[in-house]
């Protein structure tokens, strides 16, 4: 039994088993089903950003070769489908509802950004489909477009939705704004800064694809969508199509290449896909190019953020002011207009002590494609905007900035957030300790030396973050030993790169004794996964999903007692239970062995049902604020070109308290992914909508900056582990925190780098373009001034 | 997008405005150019097919022409649209002049396009606008000299049209400003279906 918890258990950097066949191309995604009958789908796409619809003539396309069936929203209305609305009740302040959209998949009324999809043509070819969509003739009366959301805030702004003429789904905002004026009057400092965060584009690898199956002697449907968690996608179709029957519809994703938050939504895409086929009762498919998928998948970010810290004398924080306006885009989605509040707001001090917060966020309606959770959700824009207000702090208050963030730490634990939330533990303090080791921060002043002596500018920034991970605090796994002594884990939560069939089989091989090779991982099909499951997102799986498993070996365990004592001639509660034996009195029984008993009805004690399978509910005991809390430090080296602008990224340490670590190797990669996203999003992710016309520029691999191996340096991820209290195992979510803490220790470097030129301020992506300008209106002013 | 261009042809202003308000003349010299119908004198539409980089459609464009100053310019607005390839619009400003026996034709164009040609197209379009223009200069100077128009010996090869300062900015990634990357494709198209339209 050693064996297997020695190589196998928890803590070790065992290789994720899943590789092999992904590796080898045995992946199964969506567009590697294919049916027979199978018919295809094209979509027409609004070109303009915003209008209102006069007509859809949609005649030629129906009479072009091969088309099956033409839909427009009209259609759509009149069979009764229904609306998407967010279930999110945020209030405002004077306890006014928040504007929420009720969206049908394909509008009738008007167009309310570029690739908004109006109609679908089902074809024979997926080429018929392309070229009949092309005959469909959209007038649209074209109205002014707002991509900003500060342009959306202005007055006199085009109203994106007719019924909501100031474009702010929702102004939240506590009710402190007199407490922070208060204490900032008597602060003896305040520090103020403005920033844009700039909108990413998610681009998962596997673009968007659905295949909606319509069984007509049954009724049912079977939808194949690469998604986070297909349970939402079942509720969501049998709501709007199939009148609440959740038993009408499955959802099967094999294998999804890549998520990021992007592919846990429920889009109008997939609705309109499965609608005509229920309608035409075929099967219908559509695999979405690039260039649709960089229009019609929800974008990540898009913040402008003004904001203040107020100081004592003794460079302590007495308050925090935060205005933030987010670009929500053309729809309230599921969790774009509360991203920056149960997002961000969780975290929105990072790890600081903050006595006095006042929080004020406006969600702005524009003609641009939703934004939605996006690896981070709200929690790295927050940490940008803090550590970027220390690093400017620092100076302004004649104390080195590190000194100043030790200072105002989060020391006492459990520590109350304004926003209520409960961070359970932490040493921010010791991370930065072995972040700056790490990193030999003190050697730094020698390289700056000789990069200058090269005629480059060396710089180097440091960010200290907070996460708050875990989504919703409910979780659902089903443990199962079959027949030929294999173990089955049937998952609520969903693999899409994470490496649960790894992770999940250390926790029970370890748990259970039992060897890591004869568990699977069942999972992305509704018809197995333990039915109210949630899926994985928030960085959620191994401290829900883990627990979980957990808790049902638990319960197999105690079964096992029984069965165990039952072979042993035992009492069940004389039998101890450790490293996979069972044992009473003299002799002892295996795990496997019990397993195999247990299917035999005839070597069972009496009452007892046959077979191990146990099925777990678990409700974090603590709820929503007593989630894990990830936190870290991270620094960045860089180098600029002060001729070109070119910044070169030399040097990356991340110390990391992701509580627990069961597998160091799957954080470390987690760490990794993190940092590459974070890098990607302050040096070259720009997504550009004109501002007159509203149209997406960056719409191509070609325009848009997708960040490269060669633009990373090595990653040095070290861990301080500080074991979580709000679950058994101690873990804490670390998918997330790498792009919270790139972002502001990269831009931190790169100011840092330019400090000697006069640059004192820069918004993200610090392109060569972008720094190039920078620092020649440095030269200008220092020349003027 | 904004775009200025000057073409010389060497043929006399009223053959040249002749031509530009000819519909045969206009056919044979838009690029890609399937119908040219007036609709009356002030009206024209056209058929044209067009690729811009990976983006190939037949355009349907409907032309206006006012500010008529016959035979020393015009204004020409319209806008063309591509199906799911997208759309153009826009508003040229088309001034004849006489110089040495031969036609200066200037215009100052504003256009914006949208959907696929936006997204995918806007990096080409000014190449692709520019070489349309160029195009379609070429064949009226032929379509000229081969009505035995022209006041020359040889048909003038079509210089470039010059495009506005405003339109050599730097790709949109990097300069993080929305205005004035649009420029062209359907633009050009259009300012030539509309000159030639006349």
């Amino acid at each position: 039994m050693e064996a297997f918890t020695e190589k196998f258990g928890v803590g070790q950097p065992v290789r994720r088993k899943e590789d092999q066949r992904l590796l080898k191309g045995g992946g199964h995604y969506t567009d590697d089903f294919n049916f027979e009958g199978q018919v295809h789908l094209a979509f027409l796409r609004s070109p303009y950003a915003h209008g209102r619809i006069k007509a859809i003539d949609t005649e030629a396309a129906r009479a072009a070769p091969g088309v099956l069936g033409v839909f427009t929203g009209e259609d759509m209305e009149r069979d009764g489908v229904g609306r998407v609305e967010s279930d999110m009740n945020l209030k405002e302040l004077d306890g006014t509802a928040m504007f929420k959209t009720h969206r049908l998949a394909l509008p009738t009324d008007k167009v309310r950004y570029g690739g908004e999809p109006v109609a679908v043509v089902v074809a024979e070819t997926a080429f018929q489909a392309k070229d009949a969509a092309e005959l469909i003739a959209l007038e649209v009366e074209e109205l002014p477009a707002v991509v900003t959301p500060l342009q959306a805030a202005a007055s006199g702004a085009a109203a994106v939705h007719d019924e909501k003429p100031d474009n702010c789904a929702l102004h939240w905002q506590n009710d402190t704004a007199d407490a922070y004026d208060a204490v900032a009057a008597k602060a003896h400092k305040i520090v103020s800064i403005e920033l844009t965060n700039n909108r990413v584009v998610p681009v998962p690898m596997e673009p968007k694809c659905c295949i909606a199956a319509m069984n007509t002697e049954t009724g049912r449907m079977t939808i194949y969508a690469p998604f986070q968690g297909g349970r939402r996608v079942q509720g969501a179709i049998a709501e709007l199509l199939f009148g609440g029957d959740g038993d009408k519809v499955r959802h099967v994703s094999d294998n999804t290449g890549g998520g990021f938050g992007t592919r846990s939504k429920i889009y109008p895409e997939i609705i309109a896909i499965c609608y005509a086929a229920k309608k035409l009762g075929r099967t219908v498919k559509w695999l979405g190019d690039r260039s649709e998928t960089f229009v019609s998948d929800l974008h990540g970010r898009d913040q402008v953020n003004k904001a203040e810290l107020a100081f004592d004398d003794n460079g302590k924080i007495l308050g925090y002011r935060l205005e933030t306006y987010v670009n929500i885009g053309a729809w309230v989605t599921e969790n774009g207009a509360r991203l920056a509040i149960d997002g961000g707001g969780r975290i929105v001090g990072g790890c600081y002590d903050i006595p006095v917060l006042y929080y004020s966020c406006r969600n702005m309606l524009t003609n641009t494609v939703s934004t939605d959770t996006y690896r981070g959700a709200g929690r790295p824009e927050a940490n940008y905007i803090v550590e970027r207000l220390m690093e400017k702090a620092g100076p302004e208050l004649g104390i080195d900035p590190q000194e100043l963030r030790r200072r105002n730490f989060i020391k006492t634990f459990p520590y109350t957030t304004q926003m209520g939330m409960k961070v359970d533990c932490g040493d921010f303090a010791a991370c930065m300790d072995m972040a700056l080791k790490d990193s030999d921060w003190a050697g730094f002043e020698k390289r700056r030396a000789e990069s200058q002596a090269r005629g480059k500018l060396r710089g180097i920034g440091l960010a200290s973050f907070l996460e708050g991970a875990g989504g919703r605090p409910e979780e659902i796994m089903r443990v199962r030993f079959e027949e030929d002594g294999t173990v089955n884990v049937y998952c609520g939560t969903f693999s899409h790169g994470q490496g649960h069939a790894t992770v999940y089989s250390q926790l029970l091989s370890e748990k259970l004794g039992i060897p890591f090779e004869s568990i699977n991982l069942i999972q992305g099909d509704t018809d197995t996964a333990p039915a109210g499951a949630s899926g994985t997102y928030g960085s959620r799986s191994s401290q829900m999903g883990g627990v979980a498993i957990l808790r049902a070996s638990d319960a197999i365990i105690e079964k096992g007692k029984k069965i165990a004592g039952h072979l042993l001639q035992a009492e069940a509660e004389e039998v101890d239970f450790e490293d996979g034996v069972f044992s009473a009195r003299a002799g002892s029984v295996t795990m496997t062995e019990v397993a195999r008993a247990a299917h035999d009805p005839a070597r069972l004690p009496d009452g007892l049902e046959p077979g191990l399978d146990e099925t777990y509910h678990y409700t974090r005991e603590g709820g929503r604020e007593d989630q894990s809390y990830p936190n870290g430090c991270h620094i960045c080296e860089v180098e600029v070109d002060p001729d070109t602008g070119n910044v070169e990224l030399l040097a990356y340490t991340a110390a990391d308290d992701c509580g627990t670590v069961l597998n160091p190797l799957i954080v470390h990669g987690q760490v990794h992914g993190g940092v590459a996203q974070g890098i990607g999003q302050a040096l070259t992710e720009l997504t550009v909508y004109d501002e007159e016309t509203g149209q997406l520029l960056t719409g191509t691999f070609m325009d848009y900056g997708m960040p490269r191996a060669a633009q990373l340096s090595d990653i040095v991820a070290e861990f301080h582990p500080i074991p979580s209290t709000n679950n058994e195992l101690g873990v804490k979510g670390a998918g997330e925190a790498g792009c919270c803490g790139a972002p502001p220790a990269f831009v931190n470097a790169v100011l840092n780098a330019l400090e000697p030129l006069g640059v004192k301020h820069l918004d993200m992506p610090l392109t060569p373009n972008n720094i190039w300008h920078a620092i020649l209106a440095a030269r200008t002013e220092g020349a003027s001034s | 997008m904004d775009m200025t261009g000057e073409q010389r042809i060497k043929a006399s202003k009223q053959a040249v405005w002749h031509a530009l308000n000819d519909v045969e003349a206009l056919r044979a010299s838009i690029p890609g150019c399937e119908e040219v119908d007036k609709k009356s004198d002030t009206e024209f539409a056209a058929k044209v097919r067009l690729a811009v980089g990976p983006v190939k459609a037949r355009f349907t464009g409907e032309v206006t022409l006012s500010d008529i100053d016959a035979p020393n310019g015009y204004t020409i607005s319209g806008q063309g649209s591509g199906g799911a390839a997208g759309f153009g619009k826009g508003e040229a400003k088309v001034t004849l002049s006489e110089d040495g026996g031969e036609t200066v034709v200037s215009y100052t164009a504003h256009a914006t396009v949208g959907g696929k040609l936006a997204q995918i197209g806007q990096r080409l379009i000014d190449s692709t606008a520019k070489k349309l223009a160029g195009q379609f200069f070429e064949n009226l100077s032929g379509y000229l000299d081969a009505q035995g128009a022209g006041a020359g010996e040889e048909a003038p090869a079509a210089a470039a049209p010059q495009p506005a300062p405003a339109a050599a900015q730097p790709a949109a990634a990097q300069a993080g400003g929305g205005q004035g990357m649009f420029w062209g494709i359907m633009g050009v198209a259009l300012i030539i279906l509309w000159i030639i339209n006349h």
